[in-house]
């Protein structure tokens, strides 16, 4: 067990070594950072002078390096737009994304495996039909027609919920949070349908598509020929199997959440990272831009760390291995 | 007269196709007795499979039962409800499939498996639902039950899973089990084992058993009474003995005759004993690493694991022979035949083809891309299902450019198509619109077609069922003679190797055990292996 | 369990002719079968073809600033404006014909959608029948850049190297070069599909005996792949490139909308959108409703031919 969490370790620094090259090589040579910061109609002497200040007449292993060091410490220097630390710029804009996609993430997950199971186990009925065609429609709308349609509806018309933003919020002193508060909650709920839609249908087309897989397996036919009742074959044996494959995907689709909430809080003016790394890249704010992704490789690992350490609880073909016994 | 267990009445089972209905069961009407063996044979097709499913209540839709009835113990079970038919299932009648490594859930343990169907069917608590459990995995022949309970599928091999497979169907003392194909996925020494549990563990209990299977031997060995299907209808019912020594119908005739058998001593031709030999394997080696990666062996402190999948083999092929390899599955033998027609390098030894290594030179290479051809297993993955007959054919001879125009090679692979007994005019369709036997006559015109020397044929008939069988060994035969052709012939089927090859090899465990002239090795084998695989082997010969 | 075969077919009959071959193949009656596929089918063939003869059938051309009066802008759908010019489906702020531009719109939303969609195609399939083939290492390698890839959303990496290629080029030259910003962008975003079936598919194909054969022969094995391995692996391929494509017509959109895409000259459905969503909520709900209604059954109409390809081509479920 250890060794297994071990080498996924292991595997998970390389990736974030990898994505943090990719930050820096961003960082260091995607326009100039010190005509960023100091416009225009600067002297050359200011200009040679902060290089200098900012090392960036080291060699490149020397930034790198420095690079790395200030990422651990949450450290990626000043915003070029808004002129402020982009670390202290993501904390205050991070708890609005995180409740947003953790509900988000919740109603997909457990809506979609219900659906899939449902389906899967009803193929013929008219309500599989209904739900696998309305799916589809699901899968071809856009998010940010979702967002429109639903605050056209519920915002303009019927005037049941707001249309923007997060509503009042309560400072837990680190925390921000909307989740205290009646109009927080209220503001929640549009967006977090919006950006659970598209995961829903994608984890309940799964889940589906698995869950038709093992049914046809030679186990689950030696389990009706030995009379298991239809539950136990379908929740203890045909749900079980399904999972396997289905926790890795769907763990995956649920860290791009937070990534997919960038279309969601431009649409609902939600004040989260996602909007934040938008109008950066707009203007090319390359130390946010940088950051951001840094973030997301982070939010990968650590739910892939997860997911493996659930396959692993799942799965006994992982856990014990084979004995060589003899024929 | 005692009632029959399970007694079928003009039983029709249809599956509604696109292209019109198929009829898989075509009134078909047996009983079977309590504790009595009732063997189903039949080619692929047959629809023996599909009776034992229909009277199990497992038909996969669209398939389902048109006509007849079905009477268990005197009652009429075909039009059951679905829930009264899953009561029925496990408790009265038990069923075993073919595949064993796909049976069992791999998820759950053995225990959990068995402790589930137990208390379904019988009034136990766990402790004794899990005491009988042992009992059952025991008298399976599982060696220290109590603690491989506990253990998941994966960690048995494919043998003891199948005894987990019985154990399992007869956990609810059922009155009759449906057997279908059970040990056709194992090798022969296997496969006697289970053959003897489940007759066994059936005896004790009193259980009837309904044995499906394709091999005649089995069913020689194992049943009383059998039935002989053919499209869907039974051809013949009798005792298992008058079938096999009278058959009566036209069809079971055919059928018995086709087989093979160890005791066949009829020779077809002789090989001067003193022909030079075509081919020499001289200490091939090959060793496959298995070792865990570099990080575990870091971390885990793993050892490098090294298979040694063959291990210093030597042989000699003599020109215009066959010389049989054969041994059960993981023995090393496709290796081998891999070894020899360049697919995979030897980790030491030495092929050679007329005294020049092939994996050694240039010139080397260029002969054994000649002069070598080899014919695959399954003819349903050796053709490329996107390219013409005719593409397929002429490959070879256009990749070593043997052919000039499309003309000549188009006239070659008519010709082609003659030898192997087709018509030519099928080179402009598609392999899918052919049955196996005809997809492996065209591997062997593609074999033909650079006109090599040795083939080397790697279990070429054990996806046809035996009618084909006999006719595409038939054709190996013949041309053999017509174009003097070497085989190198690997094959579990110890009958086909007694019937096609001067010389042979047995593999054990990727060392070449004992090989010698083919009477010599079959009639007085030296060593214990060749001894037990060949008393394992279920022949139709061994019927009184 | 062996499912019942047809019948195997006279060996000496002549092969019927290829289009009747075609018309009577097992994917082709399910066509016929799928009343919602051939309805889905003749919407995207119409919608298609509407965008590839626009510049002939538009009645207006949106782009041609001579044309344009703002006299006639805000025009309710079906009527005249003021200055007497007829609007089937009305016309937006600065006076153009809603239908025109939507015909022009959907010219640019497939042309980047088909253009990203090949060009993903062609890095996943040949990074995918590399890495299959040739394994070890190689493999690793590609596909641990695969799964990476695939755990970060596609319109992330899309707006990542619209970011970079904005930080690059010179902005003189970006409105020029947006367009093909927005083709690399989203094509390098949705390569990894098309990698990882590939792969997959070669895996299982070059274990296959007819590759042995092949390579007993001593044919090359760049032709093995091209020739033998490549047909064959191509069916998943025609699924996931019909589904990739509706995700790439979305993806444009979505990044247009965001105002990362295509440049407002050369408006998109997405672009019409983002203009139609300001004036969402003063009433004239036309400007974004009719761009927003085509861009949604034109996805729908792919996803679902793709839904159908990919049941029709899926042997088990038959």
């Amino acid at each position: 067990m250890l060794a297994f969490i071990l080498r996924r370790l292991a595997q998970s620094i390389v990736v974030m070594l990898v994505v943090a090259l990719i930050s820096f090589m961003l960082f260091r040579y995607v326009g100039d950072p010190v005509a960023s910061l100091l416009g225009q109609d600067s002297r050359l002497e200011d200009f040679e002078a902060l290089r200098e200040r900012l090392g960036l007449n080291d060699p490149a292993y020397i930034q790198f390096f420095r690079f790395i060091a200030n990422a651990i410490q949450g450290e990626f220097g000043i915003s070029y737009r808004l002129q402020q630390p982009v670390s202290e710029l993501i904390m205050s804009r991070l708890p609005a994304t995180i409740e947003l996609a953790f509900t988000s993430a919740l109603i997909a997950l457990v809506v979609g495996v219900t659906l899939g199971v449902f389906t899967a186990l009803r193929p013929k009925s008219l309500s599989t039909a209904v739900i696998m065609t309305l799916s589809l429609v699901g899968v071809s709308l856009p998010t940010f027609l979702i967002g429109i349609g639903l605050i056209y509806i519920f915002a303009v018309e019927l005037q049941w919920l707001p249309s923007f933003g997060r509503g009042d919020v309560v400072d837990l002193g680190w925390w921000r949070t909307g989740l205290l508060t009646e109009s927080g909650l209220r503001s929640l709920i549009l967006p977090a349908i919006t950006l659970s839609l598209f995961q829903l249908t994608l984890i309940m087309r799964l889940v589906r598509a698995e869950m038709l897989e093992v049914l046809r397996q030679d186990y689950i036919r030696f389990a009706r020929a030995r009379g298991l009742s239809k539950r136990a074959i379908n929740f203890g044996h045909a749900l079980k199997n399904t999972m396997v494959p289905v926790i890795t995907i769907t763990g995956l689709q649920l860290g791009s959440v937070i990534a997919f909430a960038i279309v969601t809080e431009t649409v609902f003016q939600w004040p989260g990272v996602g909007s934040l790394f938008i109008n950066s890249v707009q203007v090319v704010d390359v130390p946010v831009m940088a950051a951001y992704l840094m973030f997301i490789a982070f939010v990968f690992v650590v739910i892939n760390l997860i997911v493996d350490i659930l396959y692993y609880a799942v799965d006994p073909r992982l856990r014990v291995h084979a004995s060589g016994s003899g024929k | 007269m005692t009632e029959p267990i399970i007694s079928v009445r003009n039983l029709v089972v249809e599956f509604p196709l696109r292209r019109g209905l198929f009829t898989a069961v075509n009134d078909v009407s047996f009983d079977i007795m309590p504790g009595e063996i009732l063997g189903v044979v039949g080619e692929s097709g047959a629809g023996k499979s599909m009776t034992g499913a229909a009277i199990i209540g497992l038909i996969e839709p669209p398939g389902h039962i048109a006509g007849g009835e079905i009477y268990l113990s005197g009652k009429r079970i075909d039009n059951l409800p679905p829930e009264e038919m899953a009561k029925l299932r496990g408790k009265r009648i038990g069923m075993v499939f073919q595949d064993p490594l796909t049976s069992l859930n791999p998820l759950y343990t053995v225990g959990q498996q068995l402790v589930e169907t137990i208390r379904r069917h019988l009034p136990m608590n766990e402790a004794q639902a899990r005491q009988r459990a042992i009992e059952l995995l025991g008298e399976a022949g599982i060696p220290s039950p109590e603690t491989r309970i506990d253990s998941y599928p994966h960690q048995f091999s494919g043998g003891m899973r199948q005894r987990v497979v019985i154990a399992l169907a007869l956990s609810a003392e059922p009155d009759l089990i449906i057997a279908d194909e059970p040990t056709s996925a194992l090798d022969v020494s296997v496969q006697a084992q289970i053959i003897k549990v489940l007759k066994q563990l059936c005896e004790s209990r009193g259980a009837a058993v309904m044995l499906v299977t394709h091999d005649m031997g089995v069913i020689a060995e194992t049943a009383t009474r059998m039935i002989v299907m053919n499209k869907g209808r039974i051809v013949e019912t009798g005792t298992v003995g008058d079938i096999i020594k009278r058959p009566k119908e036209e069809y079971t005739i055919g059928l018995i005759d086709s087989i093979p058998s160890i005791r066949d001593e009829t020779r077809r031709h002789e090989v001067t004993p003193a022909a030079t030999q075509l081919v020499k394997v001289e200490n091939l080696t090959r060793d496959f690493d298995l070792s865990p990666s570099f990080f575990d062996r870091l971390v885990k402190g793993s050892k490098r694991s090294v298979v040694k999948a063959v291990q210093d083999v030597s042989f000699g092929i003599r020109k215009g022979s066959t010389y049989g390899l054969v041994g059960e599955s993981g023995s090393g033998k496709s290796t081998c035949a891999r070894m020899l027609v360049g697919l995979i390098p030897p980790t030491s030894g030495r092929v050679l083809l007329e005294d020049e290594d092939i994996w050694e030179s240039g010139s080397g290479t260029q002969k054994r891309r000649q002069r070598v051809q080899m014919i695959f297993q399954d003819p349903y993955a050796s053709l490329n299902p996107r390219w013409r007959v005719g593409d397929i054919i002429a490959e070879p001879m256009r990749a070593l450019k043997l052919v000039s125009g499309k003309r000549e090679a188009e006239e070659r692979v008519a010709d082609l198509l003659e030898k192997v007994r087709l018509d030519p005019i099928v080179m402009r369709k598609f392999p899918h619109e052919f049955s196996g036997g005809q997809r492996q006559r065209i591997a062997i015109a593609r074999a033909l077609s650079s006109q090599p020397e040795f083939i080397v044929c790697d279990e070429p008939t054990s996806a046809l069922d035996v009618s084909v069988q006999a006719q595409v060994l038939d054709l190996m035969r013949g041309l053999q003679d017509e174009f003097g052709l070497t085989y190198l012939l690997i094959s579990h089927n110890l009958a086909v190797v007694r019937q096609m090859a001067d010389d042979v090899g047995v593999m054990h465990g990727g060392v070449l055990v004992e090989q010698g002239p083919v009477d010599e090795i079959f009639d007085d084998p030296k060593v214990e292996y060749t001894r037990m695989l060949l008393n394992s082997v279920p022949d139709i010969s061994k019927v009184e | 369990m062996s499912t019942p075969q047809n019948p195997a077919t006279p060996v000496a009959t002549k092969p019927p002719s290829r289009l009747y071959r075609m018309w009577d193949s097992d994917v082709f009656f399910s066509f016929r079968r799928s009343p919602v596929t051939i309805v889905a089918a003749t919407v995207a063939f119409v919608l298609v073809l509407a965008a590839i003869l626009a510049p002939w059938i538009a009645p207006y051309n949106p782009f041609d600033p001579a044309s344009l009066n703002l006299m006639d802008g805000f025009t309710a759908p079906n009527s005249n404006s003021m200055m007497g010019n007829y609007f089937l489906l009305g016309s937006d702020h600065q006076g153009r014909d809603v239908l025109s531009t939507i015909l022009y719109g959907s010219r640019v939303s497939l042309f980047v959608g088909v253009s990203a969609t090949l060009f993903a195609m062609a890095i996943g399939i040949s990074l995918g029948l590399t890495a299959g083939y040739v394994g070890g290492t190689t493999d690793s390698i590609i596909m641990r850049v695969a799964d990476i890839q695939l755990s970060f959303p596609a319109i992330l990496i899309a707006l990542l190297i619209f970011g970079i290629a904005r930080g690059i080029i010179p902005p003189s030259q970006q409105e020029g070069m947006a367009i093909w910003v927005l083709i690399v962008a989203i094509g390098l975003s949705n390569w990894a599909q098309f990698a990882r079936t590939v792969r997959g598919a070669t895996m299982v194909e070059r274990q296959k005996d007819y590759v042995s054969a092949a390579r007993i022969m001593g044919v090359h094995p760049l032709v093995i792949l091209i020739r033998h391995v490549l047909p064959n692996v191509m069916a998943p391929v025609l699924v996931i490139a019909t589904i990739g494509l509706a995700l790439a017509i979305i993806e444009e959109a979505t990044l247009s909308f965001l105002g990362v895409g295509v440049p407002p000259t050369q408006p998109s459905l997405g672009t019409l959108i983002r203009i139609g969503q300001q004036f969402l909520f003063s009433g004239e709900w036309w400007i974004l409703f009719f761009p927003a209604i085509t861009l949604v059954l034109l996805a729908l109409a792919v996803n679902l031919l793709g839904d159908w390809l990919r049941d029709a081509l899926n042997p088990r479920l038959r």
